[in-house]
């Protein structure tokens, strides 16, 4: 078995597997972030770049000069590789700019947007982001398209991870979105108008890392962190019937799949588990269920911003000009 | 003047298979196939010392060594005649006038590699070449040079030729393969390399048009007297797009090592500075690569003089040298603003990003607008800075090499004419001339 | 907002989309060359031949059909008719002008030229004048730096221009342009 060393770490992994998969076995602050990458889907990973981290020492296998930095999601560990992660200073500043390319053109519309505190952006540029940004010009803005009455694409937000395309390639049947047009205005689009609709197209809304897809039957309904997860299951002839389900009292808000601490889900679920099933007698329910992922769920994770200090004086003058008026 | 590839450019009717014939054309196919192993062709290659011509200048035979052989799955070879490259024209017409050439080299190289059907890549722009290649093909199977048992060697080959739609990132041979495949022109993630899974997950060779060219050459003369041409590992002829300033813009074949000073100002090629200006900049090998400016591009910073070769161009590495790249070189004139041009150079880098990976597709349509504010007399010190900072995030962190190509021009204009920078910032009434001009196009976003 | 998005209902009316017995001919004889099974390859030249045959530009029934030809998703077709700059996802002009405007066209003048034309057909560079004659276009470097500053119509280069060559240019085409000149051209199909 290959052995690689990340972080000065050591672990032995089978064949094929990938750095930041070699990396979760190890565990702890070493995991790089992951915004594209999805274990359950194949050929995800590679776009986003949250990921790289610095190949020192590559290995008879591949002989291509290092150092370099590496996708971690989509190269595979070699025998003697050296891999450095928070280790390389110069690796965590490369981080940093990825995440201010991800968010100059992200509309940080957190306060209404229902993805706010499971948003892997949100949790990214907590931990590597700047706290102001340097982008000065207008954000880019997409015109809002309808794809169905069950999801909510809501493109401004999109980072263009192609999880959901990836989704509707391998998990559905049928595709009929996509990216459309390139660059920095490539988009997720049906081009024309078409409702994306499939029995299990609601997994698109899982997948999602950022609050560009989002569950219509749960919209504005509350903040995730005011819900309650709880693990059920049901006899489902379509799918595994195993569920999360977020309560307010009594009232089932809304369903997704059991995610990991890598917000990736145990198991693709259908879309009447997901959008139909909404009676709490629908379910039998197992038990509360442990988030146990970065997120701002996890309360007081992000005490360190507490320190931060905001100047708002800015602010207060706009808002006494206008109480003067 | 040794030409190779150009040698019988003037003559009328070399686009016809008849009197391509008649000067020395598919001797080489004929050699090949008959007194040589595909090997042995291989093994010419790589004793020619042959470089990738389409701007990383990778050796040919050592690519073509690493095609993966398994037993019984197909191989490809693919022509990359998807010449987007700013400042590049030499294979439009190199293709447009001998088409014969490239399909000779086609053939002769599909030969080597062990291919059954190859196919050439051309630009969608270039549809007229497009229907030129087709005819020239449809002669060549007339004759017997391409189909079944060619020349009664036992070797059958297809070639077709397919039309891209117009994007510059399928230059980019893992995006041209995507194309090919009839998908959206977006990179793949390396490793795998196309030697082992290429078009259709098929090991292929992607090969740049001058580069297939030049083989039928190699076969015929011997690697080693291949080799003979040029200085060092900068080996053989080059063709050189020359536009810009210049008196006599074209494309011209130099044997490599040629000295960077001859071929600009002399009467046989570029013939000097328009107007009789003075030389201020030069862009030696694409618009991707670092510009220079013209005291560092004719002597390098150890004062010697700078050769047409790989090594002599890039010396100094990018602190004070460039690269060869595509050989397109393009010279400006002291009346021309570095940072206008480069502002136009980054626009089309973030025309043509695909959009997949995220320093690019963001960073590429950042860096035209902070260039933008420089050209509006909006800059201040810090956009310099600012954009020093954003190249640097976006290169070596992309999935293919347009991150680089976006981030090089940018860097290379900082170091070399930062004072022009400040200029702009310092004396933003100085600029009222600054045209440029704006798109509704397609793919434009909005610019503030 | 990119405004080649159209967005719009599929027009039921407008799905009968048929190309010509030529341009089918050519179609299957193009989808030939790829391995079986592999047919999708030949999307972008049967975009190409789509958008000759159909004024100068693809709308979703175009598409569409395009798809049925090849037995894709008609997603697919989107997602890469859209990716490149040939593929008119708007209806244009009979005659297209394609200026170059990247780098070394620029440094000899191209911005004049594009001024020239807006002046002279009174539209904007992306607009095509009332008549639907013309459109123009900028587009990224051609590969004929040497020839600067260049444009192209249809499949045909124009080189060394000059604001009178373009003058000229324009109103040859406007005398003797009849149908919409495609980047296949017409003749090419037919052949």
């Amino acid at each position: 078995m290959p052995k690689v060393t990340i972080d000065n770490v050591s672990i032995e992994v089978p064949e094929g597997t990938t750095i930041l998969q070699a990396a979760r076995m190890i565990g702890g602050n070493l995991v790089p972030p992951a915004m594209c990458y999805y274990t359950k889907l194949d050929t995800s990973g590679g776009y986003c770049r949250t990921c790289i981290v610095k190949v020192t020492q590559g290995s008879e296998r591949d002989p291509r000069p290092m150092p370099k930095p590496v996708v971690s999601c989509r190269t595979t560990v070699m025998d003697g590789m050296v891999v450095e992660n928070i280790t390389n200073e110069e690796l965590v500043e490369a981080r940093k700019g990825v995440v201010e390319f991800l968010l100059i053109n992200h509309p940080l519309d957190c306060p209404v947007c229902d993805q706010a505190g499971e948003c892997h952006l949100q949790d990214l540029s907590y931990e590597n982001g700047l706290s102001k940004s340097r982008y000065e010009f207008k954000r880019r803005e997409f015109e809002m398209h309808d794809i169905g009455d069950k999801i909510k694409l809501h493109m401004n937000r999109c980072i263009l991870c192609y999880r959901c395309v990836k989704v509707a390639d391998q998990v559905c049947d049928g595709r009929v979105h996509g990216v459309i047009n390139r660059g920095d205005v490539a988009e997720i689009s049906t081009y024309i108008q078409n409702s994306v609709d499939n029995d299990f197209s609601g997994n698109m809304i899982d997948v999602c890392p950022v609050g560009a897809l989002t569950d219509k039957t749960f919209r504005f309904k509350s903040r995730v962190w005011f819900a309650k997860p709880m693990d059920a299951h049901r006899n489902c002839d379509k799918c595994c019937g195993k569920v999360a389900v977020w309560l307010s009292g009594d009232d089932i808000l809304r369903v997704t799949g059991r995610k990991d601490k890598y917000g990736e889900v145990e198991d693709w679920i259908c879309n009447d588990c997901r959008f139909d099933k909404k009676q709490k007698s629908d379910w039998v329910i197992e038990g509360p269920r442990n988030i146990d992922r970065h997120s701002v769920i996890a309360q007081n994770k992000y005490g360190v911003l507490k320190q931060l200090k905001i100047d708002v004086s800015k602010q207060k003058q706009i808002g006494e000009k206008a109480h003067n008026k | 003047m040794k030409r190779l590839l150009l040698q019988h450019i003037d003559v009328p009717g070399i686009d016809t298979l008849s009197v391509y014939r008649e000067h020395g054309g598919y001797k080489a196919l004929e050699k090949a196939l008959k007194d040589m192993k595909p090997d042995d062709i291989t093994e010419e290659v790589k004793k020619s010392g042959l470089r990738g011509r389409g701007g990383a200048g990778f050796p040919t035979g050592l690519k073509w060594s690493f095609l993966a052989k398994p037993e019984g799955v197909e191989r490809y070879l693919v022509c990359n005649a998807d010449e987007s490259e700013p400042g590049t024209f030499k294979d439009r017409f190199l293709m447009s006038k001998i088409p014969h050439a490239l399909i000779e080299g086609m053939i002769v190289s599909s030969f080597a590699l062990g291919a059954k059907t190859s196919y050439i890549y051309i630009r969608g722009e270039l549809l007229y070449v497009y229907h030129i290649l087709e005819k020239a093909i449809a002669e060549a199977y007339d004759a017997g040079l391409l189909g079944k048992n060619i020349m009664g060697s036992g070797y059958s080959l297809d070639l077709y030729v397919h039309p891209g739609g117009g994007a510059y990132i399928c230059g980019e041979e893992t995006a041209l393969i995507e194309s090919l495949e009839g998908k959206r022109g977006n990179p793949r993630i390396k490793p795998p390399f196309p030697a082992v899974k290429g078009l259709w997950q098929s090991p292929t060779v992607v090969n740049n048009v001058e580069t297939i060219s030049a083989v039928p050459h190699i076969v015929n003369m011997g690697g080693d007297a291949y080799a003979a041409i040029g200085v060092g590992k900068s080996t053989g002829t080059k063709l050189i797009s020359a536009c810009g300033h210049i008196k006599k813009p074209g494309v011209y074949e130099i044997e490599l090592g040629l000295p960077v000073e001859e071929f600009l100002f002399s009467d046989e090629y570029c013939g000097g500075i328009r107007n009789d200006k003075k030389l201020k900049a030069v862009v030696a090998g694409g618009s991707s690569v670092p510009i220079l400016p013209g005291e560092l591009f004719l002597k390098t910073a150890n004062g010697e003089p700078r050769l047409m070769s790989y090594e002599s161009l890039s010396d100094g590495g990018f602190a004070t040298g460039t690269m060869l790249g595509s050989g397109g070189f393009i010279v400006m004139d002291e009346d021309t603003s570095v940072v206008k041009n480069l502002w136009n150079f980054t626009r089309f880098y973030h025309h043509e990003s695909c959009g997949q990976c995220s320093p690019c597709r963001e960073g590429t349509g950042w860096m035209e607008k902070v260039l933008h504010k420089f050209l509006e007399g909006h800059a201040n010190m810090n956009d310099i800075d600012l954009l020093w900072d954003i190249q640097s995030k976006i290169e070596g962190k992309t999935i293919c090499p347009l991150g680089e190509a976006a981030s090089w021009p940018v860097a290379s204009a900082i170091r070399h004419f930062r004072s022009e920078f400040e200029d702009y910032v310092k004396n933003p009434q100085k600029i009222k001339d600054v045209k440029h001009y704006y798109r509704v196009n397609n793919l434009d976003p909005v610019i503030n | 907002m990119p405004d080649n998005y159209t967005g719009y209902k599929m027009d039921t009316n407008n799905t009968n989309i048929n190309f010509s017995e030529e341009a089918l001919q050519l179609m299957h004889k193009i989808m030939r060359r790829y391995p079986e099974g592999r047919q999708k390859s030949a999307i972008l030249p049967l975009l190409h031949i789509a958008q000759a045959e159909s004024e100068g530009w693809l709308s979703a029934p175009v598409m569409d059909k395009v798809a049925e030809i090849l037995k894709v998703q008609p997603i697919e077709v989107y997602e890469v008719a859209s990716f490149y700059t040939m593929f008119n996802l708007k209806p244009v002009g009979k005659c297209v002008i394609e200026v170059c405007r990247t780098g070394p066209c620029w440094l000899l003048g191209a911005e004049d030229i594009v001024k020239f034309i807006e002046r002279k057909l009174n539209i904007k560079e992306g607009e095509t004048t009332a008549d639907g004659m013309f459109t123009l276009k900028t587009v990224e470097c051609l590969a004929s730096c040497g020839s600067a500053p260049m444009m192209q119509v249809g499949e045909k280069y124009h080189e060394h221009l000059t604001c009178e060559k373009v003058d000229e240019l324009l109103d040859d085409y406007r005398v003797n342009t009849n149908e919409h000149i495609s980047h296949w051209a017409k003749d090419k199909i037919k052949a």
